[in-house]
Formats: structure tokens, C-alpha cells, sequence
């Protein structure tokens, strides 16, 4: 291809053919992942008519009945459980994580970092399946013999930790959500960490800090945004998450306040009833569920870009 | 150069067409099994055919037959009265029978359940396995004072609809609370999905009980129990004992009936018909004329390796009515010629 003459270069982009095909070709490539999302969210629209209609949106949120025999259909359960299970995995998840990025990049030995960082990366590259026959087969026996029972002796006056210990249920199915979103907060924390300017810390070790000091006041602040960042997309997979879940969780659409109790969350259900959903009410209340994750998905990351907004004004203010 | 290589694809593709009718079936995943051997066994009986199942479940396999996508579909819960509407011409024809028993994780040898105890035990009421009421029916064994934990299928399964079927029949508060369906709502328990999953609930959980098929309990020596029939008989689960449920119980012409808790002194009270969906008339004569002689094949040759593969055989005077309903099948309004198989 010709140069273009010096006089076009304001225009080169406007008038040279490989330049428009391009830019017509990213055009759709960006376009194709609006367009996808869009249908899909017509197509689950569509397929829910019926539940809607038959229920009303409202009873269908608010409602905690789920009975496929009388076609009753209620969201509640799953939501609740998809929400605590996430939450619990968040809660123990992030400290780890970041202890561990902080391993990785800062405090570690060199020669142990690179063994370590490999574990982490197999750690993600495991088949959630396999995560949730090592819960059903380790972690749930484990829990209802020791861990269960432990917590109960000690915080048994909480409502959270009331109730038989069966072993499946939000607890198990939110450690076992933990374990499988640390290698993502891990190491995109790890990225993270990196990032942080030397000067910043030497800065702060030039001060006086200790290596802990200069962690605390110089890298972690200066990090904050991406870690929150991290999170979030731990916490994607989290609420996504179907095969481990269905594994531990105890399937039984009910709400308690008890993480001992079974309990039931949006994809699991799905995934299990949808191949035997024959009435057209039963498949839109599926649809319908799917919507709903869709709708749980987009107000939590709305809500954490908040969060990130706010944490990442957080340190210029101080 | 890319052309008469194009040519000879098409041509090869052409003459393997030609030469085997492809059939495609779908649905249930209880028989599979079975039905895989028997469809890999008939393609060396008749040449000229070939089968393709995918076992998606009972409800997807009366959805695609719905919808046409399928010649055959396959299911363990018959289709209802909207359904059929979709489908005028669609004929259960019955295959095997299948058997759902109950199994459990205590330390109790040949554990003895009469109607009512089965029922408490699924609707809750009976929580402790040390309960009097059991005590009164096993009276030589020592219970042991454990919670008792139900699990029962998470994922919509035609093994919950027999056992909600058998559940509704023989507990009007069951039918009344809960009734049948390929999912319910249960009033207490655990899901786990599949038999493997309710099979794992129950080994990993002391005094789990819960309800698998027959076939996967005996290949995974799982501990049964015997329950009281409608005669009054306690009786074990076995193959025998589920065939003689269907000898129990008037056949009505078009099969959609319901074998649980059926008379017969040594009648298996879970038990179940399951069916392949055919049309009664097909346009496409080949396939027509295939289904009708493989199905013909199934209910005679089929059924020794059916044994075999523990599934209990078709009664014979069930054979002898399915024999008449195959006569019955039609293609392009002609009724359909299976002499030349046999």
C-alpha cells in the first residue's frame, strides 16, 4: 500500500479503504457482544411471559413457595442462597487472597514464590465439577464432624450457627465458592501489587516503617481500587457458579438464617429442573430465575463500581 | 481439483444414506443403558438401520417428540392429557419395567417399612430412627437413637414422579400436601442430583435415607429396604418382584398406567412402565416400517438381555398386547408389514 501524502494525515483515517474496513470490522466485533447480550435478554424475556402473567413480577420476588405440582413459583429462596453463598465466600476469600498476592510479591521467599504462584494457577484451572466432589466427599464430612460442631460450641447463641450440623448447606457451599474464586482474586491482586510504584514504598521504609508499616500505609492504599476490583470478579464467578453449588448446598429451596441449613441458589435450580420442565408456566418461572441472576448480577456490579469510585477517591483525600 | 473430490463426498454420503436409515430417539435416562445395547445388537440383526439416542431426560424426550424433532422419544412418566392434545397419534409403547426402591445408612440389616412408616418418614414426622413405630415392625433388631435425614432427587427426574406416584397412592396427606411430579416441593431433605448424588447424600450422611432405581442400587450394593405391598406382604426388591407388578394391575389399551402399589401377594410396590412414544402414523415409510420392527424385536429378543442388564422383563401377557398395538402402527395410513423380520 501507497503512503499516504503528508496533506491527508488528518484524514487518513476518514478516506483510506483498509483503515474504514477495520474500523467496520471492530464496529461489529463491539457491536456483536451488545447484540448477543440484547437477545439473550429477549429470548429469557420471551420464555418467561407465561410466569410472569401467571404470577405477577412482584409475588414472583417476594414469594419463598417453589412447587412445580401446583405451579407455584417463588424467587426468594434462590436469591437469598445465591446472595448468602457469594457473601460467605467473599468474606473468606478476600483476607486470604490478599495475604496470599502479599505472599507472592512482597514477603515471601524468592524461591518460594514461583512454586506457590504455580499452586494458585492450577488451583483456577481445576474443573469446578472436581471442586464439588472434593466438597461433597472431604470438606461435608469434615464440616459435620469438626467444624460444625466447634462453632456451635462456640457461638451457638447466633442464629447462624443453630440447627443440626448436616454438613451441606450455605456454609459448605460458600467455602467451597471461596476456594474456587481465590486463584482470580489472587492473582489479579498480585498484578496489582506490582503496579505500586518502588519509590512508594522505599519512601516509606526511608521513614522508619517496618515492612508490615510500609505494606499498611504505603502499597495496600495504593492498591485499594484494584483489589476491590479483584474482588468483583471473584465475586462474578461466585454468584455464576452451578455445578460446585448443586453439589453441597443441600437443594432444598428454603431460607434460614442458620449457614447449617441446606438451601438452594439461581443456577443450581435451574440447571437441575430445567431438562424436566414441561408446562410452559414451569419453564418461563426458570426463565424467569434466569432473569433474575441476570438482574442480581447487574445491581451487584453496579453497586461495586460505587465502591470502586469511592475507595478510589479514598486516598487522595487523605 | 477441489471439485471431483466434492463429488465423491457427496456421492459416498449419498450411498451410506441409502444404505442405513438413520433413526434419531430422545429422552429418558433410566433405560439408556439398556436401550443402548439393544439399539448397537439390532444394527447387527438388521443392517439397514441405525439409532441415535440421546438421553436427555423424560421431559425433553416428550418435548422433542413434541416438537418432531425425534422419530421415537423415550419416557419414564406417561404423558398427560395436554400433552397429548399436542399429539393426537402419539402410542406409549411399554419396553421394560423399572423399579424404584429405598435405600438407607444405618446399621440395620433388612430394615422393614410398612406404608404408613414410609410416608411419615418422607412427609417428617417420623425423625429418629430409635421411633416406636419402627421398632413395632422390626422388633428382632436394635435401632440406633440417630436423627433420620431424607435425600431425594434435586434435578427433575422420572424416579420422582414413580416414587411421588407410590407416595400419593398410599398417603392421601402426600397427595394432598405434595403430590406427584418429576419435581415437588418436599417437605423436608436433601437434593442431590441424580442417583449418584442421592447415592452419595446417603453414604456420606449417618441415618440418611432416601430413594434410588433398583438397577443402580444393585450395582452399587446399596442397602435396601423391604417394604409391606398393598396385600399386606413384605417383600424385597428384585426383578421378579417388579415384573409381577405389572401382572397385578389391568392394562388398559393404551398403556398409560400407573404399577405402583399394585395387588399380588409378591408385587414390588414402586414400580413402573417404561415407555418408548411413537407415532401411529408415519409419513416416511422406511423409518416407519424400522421403528415398528425394531420395536417388535425389543419386547421379544430385547427382553432376555433386558434381564441381564437389570431391568425386569414385560409380563407375557403384556407382550401379547404389545404385539397387537405394533400390528396397529400404520405408514402413510397402510398398516405396517413387520412379517419379513420374523
Amino acid at each position: 500500500m501507497a503512503l499516504t501524502p503528508a496533506g491527508t494525515t488528518a484524514r487518513a483515517g476518514v478516506s483510506n479503504l483498509g483503515d474504514r474496513t477495520w474500523a467496520a470490522a471492530l464496529v461489529v466485533f463491539g457491536g456483536a457482544v451488545m447484540v448477543i447480550a440484547g437477545l439473550i435478554l429477549l429470548e429469557l424475556g420471551r420464555e418467561s411471559a407465561p410466569a410472569w402473567q401467571r404470577i405477577g413480577f412482584l409475588r414472583f420476588l417476594v414469594s419463598s413457595d417453589w412447587d412445580p405440582v401446583q405451579e407455584k413459583y417463588g424467587a426468594l429462596p434462590f436469591i437469598y442462597g445465591t446472595l448468602v453463598t457469594s457473601a460467605i465466600a467473599i468474606l473468606v476469600a478476600v483476607p486470604v487472597s490478599v495475604g496470599l498476592a502479599l505472599f507472592l510479591s512482597e514477603m515471601g521467599p524468592r524461591k518460594l514464590r514461583r512454586p506457590v504462584a504455580f499452586a494458585v494457577e492450577v488451583l483456577a484451572a481445576i474443573p469446578s465439577v472436581i471442586f464439588g466432589l472434593w466438597g461433597l466427599f472431604v470438606l461435608v464430612p469434615w464440616l459435620r464432624t469438626t467444624v460444625e460442631p466447634a462453632l456451635q460450641s462456640a457461638f451457638g447463641f447466633l442464629p447462624l450457627f443453630q440447627g443440626p450440623p448436616i454438613g451441606l448447606g450455605y456454609l459448605a457451599a460458600g467455602l467451597i465458592l471461596a476456594v474456587m474464586i481465590l486463584p482470580t482474586i489472587s492473582s489479579v491482586t498480585n498484578e496489582v501489587l506490582k503496579t505500586v510504584p518502588l519509590a512508594l514504598k522505599e519512601g516509606a521504609l526511608a521513614l522508619g516503617a517496618t515492612r508490615w508499616e510500609a505494606i499498611r500505609m504505603a502499597v495496600l492504599p495504593y492498591a485499594r481500587p484494584g483489589i476491590v476490583g479483584a474482588a468483583l470478579l471473584g465475586l462474578g464467578r461466585a454468584l455464576g457458579e452451578t455445578m460446585a453449588v448443586t453439589m453441597v448446598i443441600g437443594n432444598s429451596p428454603e431460607i434460614h438464617a442458620s449457614l447449617f441449613a441446606p438451601g438452594y441458589s439461581l443456577p443450581a435450580v435451574i440447571a437441575n429442573e430445567f431438562a424436566e420442565a414441561t408446562s410452559d408456566v414451569y419453564v418461563g418461572a426458570l426463565a424467569a430465575l434466569a432473569l433474575v441472576l441476570f438482574g442480581v448480577t447487574l445491581i451487584l456490579n453496579a453497586a461495586a463500581q460505587l465502591l470502586l469510585q469511592a475507595v478510589a477517591r479514598g486516598p487522595r483525600r487523605a | 481439483m477441489k471439485k471431483p473430490v466434492l463429488a465423491a463426498l457427496a456421492a459416498a454420503l449419498a450411498t451410506a444414506a441409502s444404505a442405513q436409515t438413520l433413526i434419531n430417539g430422545a429422552g429418558a435416562t433410566f433405560p439408556y443403558p439398556l436401550y443402548s445395547k439393544w439399539f448397537s445388537d439390532y444394527t447387527k440383526v438388521n443392517t439397514a438401520v441405525r439409532f441415535n439416542y440421546q438421553s436427555i431426560g423424560s421431559g425433553g424426550g416428550i418435548n422433542q417428540f413434541t416438537a418432531g424433532t425425534v422419530d421415537f422419544g423415550a419416557t419414564d412418566a406417561p404423558m398427560n392429557a395436554d400433552q397429548l392434545a399436542k399429539v393426537p397419534d402419539a402410542i406409549h409403547v411399554p419396553m421394560v419395567l423399572g423399579a424404584v426402591v429405598i435405600t438407607y445408612n444405618a446399621p440395620i440389616e433388612g430394615l422393614r417399612l410398612t406404608q404408613a412408616l414410609v410416608a411419615d418418614i418422607f412427609l417428617g414426622r417420623i425423625k429418629k430412627w430409635n421411633d416406636p413405630a419402627i421398632a413395632a415392625v422390626n422388633p428382632s433388631t436394635k435401632l440406633p437413637d440417630a436423627n433420620i435425614t431424607v435425600a431425594r432427587r434435586s434435578d427433575g427426574s422420572g424416579t420422582t414422579y414413580v416414587f411421588t406416584d407410590y407416595l400419593s397412592k398410599i398417603s392421601p396427606e402426600w397427595k394432598e400436601q405434595v403430590g406427584t411430579g418429576t419435581s415437588v416441593s418436599w417437605p423436608v431433605g436433601l437434593g442431590g442430583k441424580g442417583n449418584e448424588g442421592v447415592t452419595g447424600l446417603v453414604k456420606q450422611t449417618p441415618g440418611a435415607i432416601g430413594y434410588v432405581e433398583l438397577v443402580y442400587a444393585n450395582q452399587n450394593k446399596l442397602a435396601k429396604a423391604i417394604l409391606q405391598n398393598k396385600d399386606g406382604n413384605f417383600v424385597a426388591p428384585t426383578l421378579q418382584a417388579t415384573s409381577a407388578a405389572a401382572a397385578g394391575v389391568a392394562i388398559p389399551e393404551d398403556y398409560r398406567v400407573s404399577l405402583t402399589n399394585a395387588s399380588g401377594k409378591d408385587a414390588w410396590p414402586i414400580a413402573a412402565f417404561t415407555w418408548l412414544l411413537v407415532h401411529k402414523d408415519t409419513r416416511d415409510p422406511v423409518k416407519g416400517e424400522a421403528v415398528a420392527k425394531f420395536l417388535w424385536w425389543a419386547v421379544h429378543e430385547g427382553q432376555a438381555t433386558a434381564a441381564s442388564l437389570e431391568y425386569a422383563p414385560l409380563p407375557k401377557p403384556v407382550v401379547v398386547m404389545v404385539e397387537k398395538t405394533i400390528r396397529s402402527l400404520q405408514v402413510q395410513g397402510k398398516p405396517v408389514s413387520i412379517a419379513s423380520a420374523h
